[in-house]
């Protein structure tokens, strides 16, 4: 074997008439290549992605201690104690009401804040930079700074409530505003990034359609809800998916609203993460437990993403989205019409 | 109008940016609209209060102390003087926090160039090279992007404990190496950005596929690239789960530090506080000075990382 380096000549230099070692080394290079390349991702996600969700439903019908390790198959007892508990329940109670109140607010406010942005501003960067800041802040500082601001005594919420006549609200002690404390922290966070996804699909949407709309008489309003929104339907579809998916997995900041981080006195905001990794690694260190948990979340998340792909596309169903839009379109673009 | 008028393109190209800006001023057609009032104007600014008060909040408490806090449920708008002060509790504090810091550097410095080299070999292969098989591996790592994988962390656990990588800053790098966000994206970029006329020539110029791609690919990639290793930055800067669960207290990054921090002197607000406004810091640096480029990123990619 020659001693070369890498370069392999082009093909038509080589002109021994045996074996052609260069050559074939050149066709090698080619054909392998590009698996090659694309290997290290596939090989990864199998090792850390795929073989862990897996294999939780091998654990999952397992006896299996954090300490013990594997003692044994005993079928769906796992599934059926965690069932059992009312704490499942509660947490699953808890992060639904907890998703509902930060993912429909936030898509709702996102794009008032993306039409805002879309008008023709001074310091459009600035502004754009501006609603981006809370993106930086991790949902761990951010829980601890509204854990200190929705105090239930001597908080700053509270504190501003009572100078303008309003009652004080338990912000930990009672459930429902719990969540509602728990979900502004991550309406703050995400808010402003959606709003810059929405706003680059806005600004994708030809203006001769609405400027037609204009001609035809629409006020700017009904041009909004007619033409915009429905053009948006892709990139929302994948916003509120995205969010879905990311929402029912809330651990951090639920984790962060007070020093103990177990959800509260009664686990009035223990969300179902929270949950597993109690069973996993608080007082019960049941793995074959938690992996229950985390496999009917699973189930759960695939389930209520489907439904709401399939809600979101029937209500805004009414206007033809373009193809050249951002978002959904573009992602499940590249596996449908790819270039040559 | 006399003379037909010049596209504003060509007087970018000819005059510069400034020229084109103001020629497009002269002739009205910024995007064809006039400018929004000042009503436009005051809700930014109120959104951009809302955005910006809560860290604020949490420098103005950092600045001074338990009990003013406890007296002050709303702090004055005046930072107090006891800032320093309380950073060097931090430092000093029984939670390793320059542990943490440095742990968290090395996190994220090495996850983002893993991530940038590899997704853009990757990249490089589903956008240039053809292949059997392509499309369907590409629809695959896109479909894992909706995987929510951290339910698989009992199995990773394991497989971490077994390796013998709990409390090992090795059990959160190689995880997080490369991302099927991120071959996606640049996947997309390169698809765009590179002409197969580049490719075609360092072939003929006798470089192997590796070779072309570290001296054309490469490259070419660098303003998608330095995106991806800004979000990813970012990422793993303020991710939690998964390190709090596998580092624990013994060997924190600064998301898992924070909570012990909370944990222990959960009655010292101010301390917290600077906590905090100490962990932020870094990354609002790297918002003032490449904040555009996430803006950019994030409007061109549409996508949540």
């Amino acid at each position: 074997m020659p001693a070369q380096p890498d370069v392999a000549a082009p093909p038509s230099s080589a002109s021994r008439p045996a074996f052609d070692w260069r050559s074939f080394r050149s066709r090698l290079d080619v054909k392998s290549a590009p698996y090659l390349y694309i290997a290290p991702f596939f090989l990864l996600f199998a090792l850390v992605g795929l073989f862990p969700l897996l294999y939780t439903a091998f654990v999952s019908v397992h006896k299996w201690g954090l300490v013990t390790g594997n003692q044994g198959f005993i079928g769906l007892d796992n599934y059926q104690a965690v069932l059992d508990q009312p704490r499942f329940w509660q947490g699953m109670g808890n992060t639904f009401s907890i998703f509902l109140l930060s993912s429909v607010p936030q898509i709702i406010l996102a794009i008032f804040i993306a039409a805002v942005l879309d008008a023709n501003l001074r310091a459009k960067t600035f502004w754009r930079m501006g609603v981006l800041v809370p993106y930086v802040v991790a949902p761990v500082a951010v829980g601890l700074i509204f854990n200190q601001m929705f105090a239930d005594q001597s908080g700053f919420v509270n504190a501003i409530f009572a100078n303008i006549g309003l009652p004080a609200v338990g912000w930990h002690a009672d459930a429902f505003a719990s969540h509602v404390a728990i979900a502004t922290m991550v309406n703050f966070r995400w808010t402003g990034y959606n709003a810059l996804i929405v706003l680059a699909a806005m600004q994708a949407i030809p203006r001769d359609i609405i400027e037609a709309a204009v001609v035809d008489g629409a006020s700017r309003l009904r041009t909004f809800f007619s033409i915009t929104i429905p053009m948006l339907r892709p990139t929302l579809i994948f916003v509120i998916i995205t969010s879905t998916i990311g929402g029912l997995q809330i651990f951090d900041e639920p984790r962060m609203f007070d020093q103990i981080g177990l959800g509260g006195n009664d686990r009035q905001w223990m969300t179902i993460t929270m949950f597993m990794y109690e069973v996993g690694w608080g007082n019960q260190r049941n793995f074959g437990r938690a992996a229950a948990v985390a496999w009917i979340l699973f189930v759960v998340i695939v389930v209520i993403a489907l439904l709401n792909y399939w809600l979101t596309s029937r209500i805004a169903s009414s206007g033809a989205a373009t193809a050249k839009l951002h978002g959904a379109s573009r992602l499940l673009g590249t596996t449908k019409g790819d270039r040559r | 109008m006399s003379a037909p008028q010049m596209p504003v393109g060509m007087i970018e190209q000819v005059a510069g940016k400034g020229a084109a800006r103001a020629a497009r001023r002269r002739r009205g057609m910024d995007q064809g609209i006039r400018r929004p009032g000042w009503l436009t104007y005051l809700m930014l600014a109120v959104i951009l209060v809302i955005c910006a008060f809560p860290l604020y909040y949490a420098f103005l408490l950092a600045s001074t102390n338990a009990t003013y806090i406890a007296q002050n449920p709303i702090p004055s708008l005046i930072p107090q003087g006891q800032f320093l002060e309380n950073v060097v509790r931090v430092l000093s504090a029984d939670i390793k926090f320059w542990q943490a810091v440095i742990n968290s550097v090395i996190v994220a410095v090495t996850t983002s160039i893993s991530v940038v080299f590899f997704a853009t070999l990757a990249g490089f292969s589903f956008a240039k090279l053809r292949f059997r098989g392509r499309n369907g591996l590409l629809a695959f790592v896109i479909g894992t992007m909706a995987v929510p994988t951290q339910l698989g962390i009992i199995p990773l656990f394991i497989v971490m404990a077994q390796l013998g990588w709990v409390g090992n800053l090795l059990s959160v790098i190689v995880p997080a190496m490369v991302t099927a966000f991120g071959v996606f994206w640049m996947t997309q970029y390169l698809s765009e950005a590179l002409p197969y006329e580049l490719i075609e020539a360092a072939r003929v110029d006798g470089c192997s596929m590796i070779r072309t791609f570290w001296h054309v690919a490469l490259p070419a990639a660098r303003p998608a690239a330095a995106m991806l290793a800004l979000f990813t930055f970012v990422a793993s800067w303020t991710n939690f789960f998964w390190p709090f669960v596998v580092l624990g207290s013994s060997n924190p990054t600064l998301p898992v530090a924070l909570q012990l921090l909370q944990g222990t002197y959960f009655k010292d607000m101010a301390l917290i506080m600077a906590g905090v406004v100490l962990a932020t810091i870094p990354l609002l640096v790297l918002f003032v000075v490449a904040g555009r480029h996430l803006v950019s990123g994030i409007m061109a990619g549409a996508v949540k990382g």
